[in-house]
């Protein structure tokens, strides 16, 4: 896999790892961006991972963009032979599915969506091959997903599944973008899962919505104080089903400011993982310490 | 204390930004014309990069608690203390009861307004710029209201009177060029397509905020064929999501090009034909819906070149006003 270098005009310069999505893209990525970050480059103030992709801005007044380009791309072609063990986190999101506030956004925004009689879950459970929406949502949150990106606004990740190609959901955007999407919506485009973390104009699936901030600049809610966004590209999640009871019950912790996010540090084997995925996926989640 | 009677059009409080926090979907931020943020703050005595307000299309109305010095850049529009029409790019006495506000814009989009001292609000990751979107930043991370107040900073020494020479300032011509280093998916796009963009005359569209700026009225893109990227979507338009330059021209569905500005969306599906070079990037602030306007192609030493005599550029406001 030999990445694609290209200046974004005279201040960045953008990385293709591989023009598809795929795991040796994002492992690649985030390796070369951690290897970035440490080398510490005079004059590069954004050092932004991507799916399959990377981004610098550099100032080149105080390195030559070509001498930049040559020392980024020796530490791409390392990054090639990189042992990919991770050490990270693994966070779990509860998730309301079929919840009615995306249900009601969804119905207003009807003839925007590609089959406007059947809701967002239906359509996607059928593209997918799933008899039911609820095989559907069992398989949404039955694996765990990688963070593959954090960004489009205030902290927004896009999530990859931790499965074979072949199991990986897969779903278009709304033919036309909305123009409201509720905060915490759970969405999907592509092949990404990605979380709303404020409300705003979207474009993807919306499966359900989660009570737990992800984004908070106010310093209104204690895990988001420190650091105001959440996720981080290599963290993992898990989604956690819950129902009405469980979303108004957390919704009125985080209010309160008690809530408390399951999050536990975790060691990430990558050839391990690729070895029998269900199986390494299973030991992942009971990190998370659940009876 | 500044009040704030009438708060014009998407005013807020600005500064050189927040950079470092990209990577999260927390944009730079900070004043759209870079230039004449910095040019109105040396004039009132500022450091550069003090926190004034910014006012797109229309000035607010303010009135003053305490004197000070007031410098007001960028657009060009009757500038007013107390019903006394007042020149732009000046070092004006405004006394404290006195009323700032201002007549119709006749150039430009946006105006910058200096105060000696600063507005003072709090700093939020290392900045007082207002990002709208992340409700956080300036005064309550929102547009500025009738009724508000901001505090100032204590001011430093500077005399009314001194002025920044006409030479010394820049708006966009008309049409306006802007000029753009292509790549990073410019070969999603035939070679014919691409010289179309360039050729075409495009016009401001009415969708321009400080997120980015989007045009009309050249031929649309001709794709190169390919097999959809898993993960990237459908349309030939997309890739598999990734960040964004500050000053890319995303094309989506080969349609109306969107350049990104300093409140950019970090990252997203759409192709990226070339980027806007740095120092075109302050032109964008000042340009209006239905302005005309070509993208013209150069190369990176072209636009390293241009950086260097924007720099000079600034370099000179420094020593005039340092006079």
């Amino acid at each position: 896999m030999s990445s694609r270098f290209s200046f974004g005009g005279d201040e960045h310069l953008f990385v293709e790892c591989d023009e598809e999505m795929t795991f040796d893209a994002f492992f690649k990525s985030l390796a070369v961006t951690s290897a970035i970050r440490a080398a510490d480059f005079p004059g590069v103030s954004e050092i932004c991972p991507g799916n399959a992709s990377y981004q610098m801005r550099f100032d080149p007044d105080r390195m030559h963009p070509d001498e930049l380009l040559r020392e980024v791309r020796a530490l791409d072609e390392a990054a090639e032979r990189g042992d990919h063990v991770l050490d990270t986190r693994i966070i779990e999101i509860p998730v309301y599915y079929e919840d009615p506030w995306t249900h009601e956004t969804m119905m207003r925004f009807r003839e925007r969506h590609q089959d406007p009689d059947a809701t967002d879950l239906e359509y996607c459970a059928r593209i997918n091959g799933y008899d039911s929406v609820a095989d559907f949502i069992a398989a949404h949150h039955g694996s765990p997903w990688f963070v593959s990106m954090v960004g489009f606004v205030c902290g927004v990740p896009w999530l990859y599944q931790m499965v074979e190609r072949e199991r990986q959901i897969e779903a278009p955007k709304y033919v036309r973008p909305r123009t409201d999407t509720p905060r915490h919506t759970i969405g999907y485009g592509g092949c990404f899962t990605a979380i709303y973390a404020v409300r705003g104009a979207g474009g993807y699936q919306m499966f359900g919505i989660t009570p737990m901030p992800i984004f908070e600049p106010a310093g209104k809610v204690s895990y988001l104080r420190e650091e105001m966004v959440l996720l981080r590209p290599g963290d993992i999640v898990k989604f956690a089903p819950i129902d009405r009871t469980a979303y108004d019950a957390i919704a009125a912790e985080v209010e309160a400011d008690r809530y408390e996010p399951r999050i536990r540090p975790v060691r990430f084997d990558r050839a391990e993982f690729e070895a029998d995925m269900d199986a390494y996926n299973a030991r992942l989640i009971e990190v998370l310490g659940h009876d | 204390m500044i009040e704030i009677r009438k708060p014009g059009l998407a005013t807020t409080v600005q500064d050189l930004g927040r950079p470092g926090h990209y990577h999260l979907g927390i944009p730079q931020s900070g004043a759209m014309d870079r230039m004449a943020l910095r040019a109105a703050n040396l004039l009132v005595g500022n450091e550069e990069g003090a926190a004034g307000l910014e006012a797109t299309f229309m000035g607010p109305e303010i009135a003053f608690e305490r004197d000070a010095l007031v410098a007001v850049t960028g657009a060009t529009l009757p500038i007013f203390v107390d019903d006394v029409e007042q020149p732009g790019w000046t070092a004006l006495e405004v006394r404290a009861g006195q009323v700032l506000r201002f007549g119709y814009l006749t150039a430009g989009a946006r105006v910058y307004i200096a105060i000696s001292g600063g507005i003072d609000v709090p700093l939020v990751l290392g900045s007082r710029s207002t990002y709208l979107v992340g409700v956080m930043g300036g005064h309550e991370g929102r547009a500025l209201a009738a009724g508000d107040r901001l505090a100032l900073g204590s001011a430093r020494d500077a005399r009314a009177g001194r002025k920044l020479p006409e030479k010394l300032r820049r708006l966009p011509g008309s049409p306006a060029e802007l000029r753009v280093v292509p790549g990073i998916y410019d070969h999603r796009v035939t070679p014919e397509s691409a010289a179309h963009f360039y050729a075409d005359e495009w016009k401001v569209a009415p969708e321009a905020d400080r997120m980015g700026y989007r045009f009309r009225g050249g031929r649309p893109m001709e794709f190169v064929p390919r097999r959809p990227p898993f993960g990237a979507g459908e349309d030939p338009s997309n890739i598999t999501d990734s960040p964004y330059a500050y000053g890319c021209i995303q094309i989506p569905g080969g349609l109306e090009p969107i350049v990104l500005h300093r409140d950019a969306v970090s990252g997203g599906g759409y192709f990226t034909i070339g980027v806007v070079i740095s120092a075109d990037m302050d032109l964008i602030a000042q340009m209006q819906p239905n302005m005309p306007t070509r993208f013209v192609r150069v190369d990176l030493d072209a636009a390293l070149a241009a950086r260097h005599a924007r720099r000079e550029q600034m370099d000179a406001i420094r020593a005039h006003l340092a006079r």
